[in-house]
């Protein structure tokens, strides 16, 4: 095979400026016109910020031991009687401060949730570029596969993913592979719809003038993927991520109530509320309260944000 | 129409041997099975022995193809942590645990469809919206924090409803036991059905309105109407019957998810059920149930799909004639 070489030309002329096209775009106004989104983006702007810079907002380090003393324990929030104005939100069981604990909190359920979701639309796209180009054999070989992982619903596969690495890694330090495990479980319950929609935007694209044209003058199908097809199959992933976002996030906390997830060293959201569940019936109700409402106003605003998403970009609903 | 059936049949089967292969490569390979089985102080002697005996020298084939024959009936060996059959302590738990998904997705049809067609209806009105923002509100509360807000209030708070465990329940037959004949078994039952039941609601009632909706566009809705029928017939007898045909799917796909859903549930409210056992498998690395669970839940699943197929035929006959013709 001989490499041809060929300087396209730039298809358009980069005169316009991001921010203007932008400011221009169907998609801010209709952004800006529906209030309820408005109010989820600029939600999901602050939990955001605050798990960016919650070592600067939070007033102690709760991952910290030397930082957490047992004397604190169980203290009511500043505004209730009895509270202590040290701490904001009242302590848990470990004599942490609850405010640090969730702002931490949030970054770790926010981190394992983007990379979750990141694995799990690399995983996808890759698969289903792969199986809507390549076609025959390969293609039906890995649709098989997504069919059969879709019997089972994402908890159930990322709960056994999570089982099969704990024992693979078996005698390692929990608190050291925690992490990890929880993003290669989600990104493996989660790649299924990605992989669905590329391929069939990759079969209808791949019969495009433009595709045929890259094969023509010699392009390899990996370029002719990354480079022609896989920008022109991105507005649904888009979508699918911003949804699954919210999935990850509500799976890995789940993983972490259920005991599997995040040790409660290093709380994520649902390790605070599985602590706080047992101190449900003796009183201590902000334990379990304030991670639950972060959790809960989280997971509403990204799944908000990204039902406007869907509707933005869907051309029938225009 | 039995070519139809042939067919389907085949592809269950096929899935199946899949999900049994993996469930293999799990026992096999994750962990060494001899070391789960055998104490510390074991000599090395006892280990040969018994690796031979479980025939763990065999070809890797060999040793599949015993595996998928002793999981045809029903035989997934011994528990590590339990020491005693998958299939007995499975099928001890199996009740708890059906039991509840059949009580929760009867609940979820049963409040899921109405609001479905009624926000389809009655868009503009005040409580389809209220439906609406309720079912986003389903749909971002993780099940656990369903349970946790079911328990505070009516346990802690009321101290109406049971925050754990089945009740009193009745023997039936050898081995099925049921909650629903005595009194502390229903009232046992309530929340955690509810607390399964609120996600699929929302799935449901979304669906169907979005169904509806789509439904109310078509040509015939206009015909129907033009020839002058009642508002109720159209609605109901036209419209609603054609936007159940893809409600059963994912409502008979759905049952399968209800169950491994229940892994939470019964967490929340610690419900004796498969879930709470497939669990601790995981916690504690018990290879024999986690396999075993895996392909419960893709039998279920296989037998689900078989009977909605099934019952798209009975439903729309389009598809009779399909397949009669194919």
């Amino acid at each position: 095979m001989s490499e041809i070489t060929v300087e396209l030309p730039k298809s358009e002329p980069a005169s316009r400026s991001f921010i203007g096209r932008v400011r221009d775009s169907d998609l801010l106004a209709s952004f800006l016109s529906s209030k309820v989104t408005v109010v989820a983006g600029v939600l999901t702007l602050i939990f955001f910020l605050a798990a960016v810079l919650a070592p600067l907002i939070a007033p102690t380090n709760p991952f910290d031991p030397a930082s957490n003393f047992l004397i604190d324990s169980l203290n009511p929030p500043r505004f209730v009687a009895g509270g202590d104005a040290r701490f904001l939100l009242g302590t848990d069981d470990q004599g942490r401060d609850l405010w640090s604990a969730i702002l931490y909190g949030l970054r770790v359920s926010l981190l394992i949730g983007v990379f979750g979701v990141l694995l799990g639309g690399a995983i996808g796209i890759t698969l289903g570029l792969i199986a809507g180009y390549a076609g025959g054999r390969i293609d039906s070989i890995i649709m098989r596969i997504a069919d059969v992982q879709l019997t089972f619903p994402a908890i159930l596969i990322a709960l056994l993913v999570d089982g099969v690495v704990q024992a693979l890694l078996k005698g390692q330090n929990r608190e050291e592979t925690a992490f990890g495990i929880l993003v290669v479980s989600i990104g493996l319950s989660f790649w299924v719809q990605y992989a669905r929609t590329v391929r069939g935007s990759t079969l209808v694209e791949k019969n495009r003038d433009y595709v045929q044209a890259a094969r023509l003058i010699g392009l390899s199908p990996a370029r002719i993927l990354a480079r022609h097809i896989l920008p022109n199959v991105m507005g649904p992933v888009l979508v699918i991520a911003t949804i699954n976002l919210a999935l990850a996030i509500i799976t890995e906390a789940t993983l972490s109530f259920l005991g599997v997830g995040l040790p409660p060293t290093q709380p994520s959201l649902g390790t605070l509320i599985r602590i706080g569940q047992n101190f449900l019936f003796s009183g201590e109700w902000w334990i379990v309260t304030f991670p639950s409402i972060t959790l809960a106003a989280l997971v509403l605003a990204v799944n908000l944000l990204g039902d406007w998403l869907r509707d933005a970009l869907n051309p029938r609903l225009k | 129409m039995i070519a139809f059936i042939i067919r389907r049949l085949f592809a269950s089967i096929g899935v199946l041997i899949a999900v049994g292969l993996i469930a293999f490569l799990l026992f096999r390979y994750v962990g060494d099975p001899v070391n789960q089985m055998v104490g510390i102080e074991t000599p090395e002697s006892e280990r040969v022995a018994l690796r031979q005996q479980l025939g763990l020298n065999d070809p890797t084939i060999v040793q599949a193809f015993r595996f998928l024959a002793h999981a045809a009936r029903l035989d997934f060996g011994i528990s590590y942590q339990f020491k005693q059959p998958v299939s007995e302590l499975i099928g001890a738990r199996m009740p708890a645990t059906l039991e509840l998904a059949f009580v929760a997705s009867i609940m979820s049809l049963v409040t899921g469809i109405p609001m479905g067609v009624y926000t389809a209806l009655r868009r503009k009105s005040a409580l389809a919206k209220l439906f609406e923002a309720l079912s986003l509100v389903g749909i971002s509360l993780p099940t656990f924090l369903i349970g946790i807000l079911l328990i505070y209030l009516f346990s802690v708070t009321l101290g109406w409803l049971p925050s754990f465990g089945r009740g009193d329940v009745v023997h039936i037959g050898s081995w099925w036991t049921t909650g629903l004949l005595t009194a502390s078994g229903l009232k046992s039952i309530i929340m955690p059905a509810i607390t399964l039941a609120l996600f699929q609601m929302t799935l449901i009632m979304r669906l169907v309105r979005a169904e509806m909706l789509e439904v109310l566009r078509a040509d015939y809705i206009r015909f129907a109407r033009a020839r002058g029928l009642s508002e109720r017939k159209v609605h109901f007898r036209h419209a609603l019957k054609n936007t159940l045909v893809p409600v059963i799917t994912v409502v008979g796909l759905q049952l399968g998810s209800i169950v491994a859903f229940s892994i939470i549930t019964e967490t929340v409210f610690s419900w004796p059920g498969m879930g709470q056992l497939f669990l601790q498998s995981v916690q504690n690395v018990d290879i024999p149930i986690m396999a075993a669970y895996l392909l419960f839940i893709a039998f279920l699943f296989v037998i689900i799909n078989l009977v909605v197929d099934l019952l798209y035929a009975a439903v729309d006959p389009r598809l009779r004639v399909a397949i009669h013709g194919a």
